[in-house]
């Protein structure tokens, strides 16, 4: 049985993305790295909440935020949390169309989000003069939520990426684990805006 | 490698319906995630002023990060024993990092 042959079995296993040691160290390895990350999103999470009232003026969290504007966003995002689960539904019945059709209505999705980030910004920019330099507040309320914005262009990316460079290999035990752990990376920018929508505008216009 | 390309028909099947049953399941924490979503934004709409609002909001956030974590990042499935090893040291190293922040730094 050559390689080739080992990656591209007739049936797929139960846990594809677990089939190889290959894939079970990017597995181990990538839950290393979330717990790694949980730990950076604390840091931000912290300066945040001490500076958030350090405003210097009048751009208060009460005063800019919107929350249906955020409503629309974490709908967006939780959906595509959801369609990404579509997506590894299908990557383990092997059906490989399907999970590329899910995994695009997942990137509609973020682009969606990413949008309507992009919106926030540049709205409270312009229309309140309110940046990365105009207090505290402003430093620490840019470096978190730009940072989790950050996380999902590079999730878009790297799942582009890996639509792309897969269109025409099918499933196999070689690229399974990459698309299992990408959609575990999608997964956790949805538990960080989780707690970005509650502590930051929801908490921040309480 | 071998016995799984041999799989028969019958745990071919027996695999399918475990899947079926594993997304059944994750339609339904992600209708209750919406669902959460929908009590946290709705009480900061209606303005409720108790003290226990944030408390409640936080707990909301947390009940809906175990589901992300646990269903749709399947941690209850088999196997996951160093995730949770991981996960839980990243966040007991995350809740000290805020605290710290929160009282001591910037106090």
């Amino acid at each position: 049985m050559s390689h080739e042959d080992v990656l591209n079995p007739k049936q797929l296993p139960h846990d594809p993305e677990k089939a190889t040691l290959e894939g079970k160290n990017k597995f181990v390895g990538f839950w290393f790295f979330l717990g790694g990350e949980t730990v950076l999103f604390a840091c931000l999470f912290g300066t945040y909440l001490a500076l958030n009232r350090s405003t210097s003026g009048d751009n208060t969290p009460e005063h800019l935020f919107g929350l249906e504007l955020v409503f629309i966003m974490t709908m967006l995002l939780l959906t595509s949390s959801l369609t990404s689960v579509y997506a590894m539904y299908h990557m383990k019945n092997n059906d490989f169309r399907k999970m590329q059709i899910w995994l695009g209505i997942t990137v509609i999705l973020g682009l969606g989000f990413l949008g309507f980030e992009i919106y926030e910004f540049v709205h409270y920019i312009h229309e309140y003069e309110f940046t990365f330099r105009s207090s505290a507040f402003g430093s620490a309320f840019y470096t978190l939520v730009g940072f989790h914005g950050g996380h999902v262009l590079f999730g878009l990316s790297w799942i582009v990426a890996l639509m792309i460079r897969n269109s025409k290999r099918g499933i196999n035990l070689y690229n399974a684990p990459k698309f299992y752990i990408a959609s575990l990376y999608w997964h956790f920018i949805d538990v960080v805006w989780v707690f970005i929508f509650t502590v930051v505008y929801l908490m921040g216009v309480v | 490698m071998a016995n799984h390309s041999n799989m028969t028909q019958e745990q071919n099947k027996f695999v399918k319906k475990q899947h079926k049953e594993e997304m059944k399941q994750q339609v339904i924490s992600f209708a209750l995630m919406i669902l959460f979503t929908l009590i946290a934004f709705g009480m900061v709409l209606l303005e409720i002023g108790s003290v226990f609002l944030v408390p409640t909001l936080l707990l909301l956030a947390v009940i809906q990060v175990l589901f992300q974590l646990y269903y749709f990042m399947h941690m209850k499935n088999k196997g996951h024993d160093m995730v949770a090893v991981m996960m839980y040291g990243g966040l007991s190293v995350a809740i000290l990092t805020i605290i710290t922040f929160t009282t001591i730094i910037w106090w």
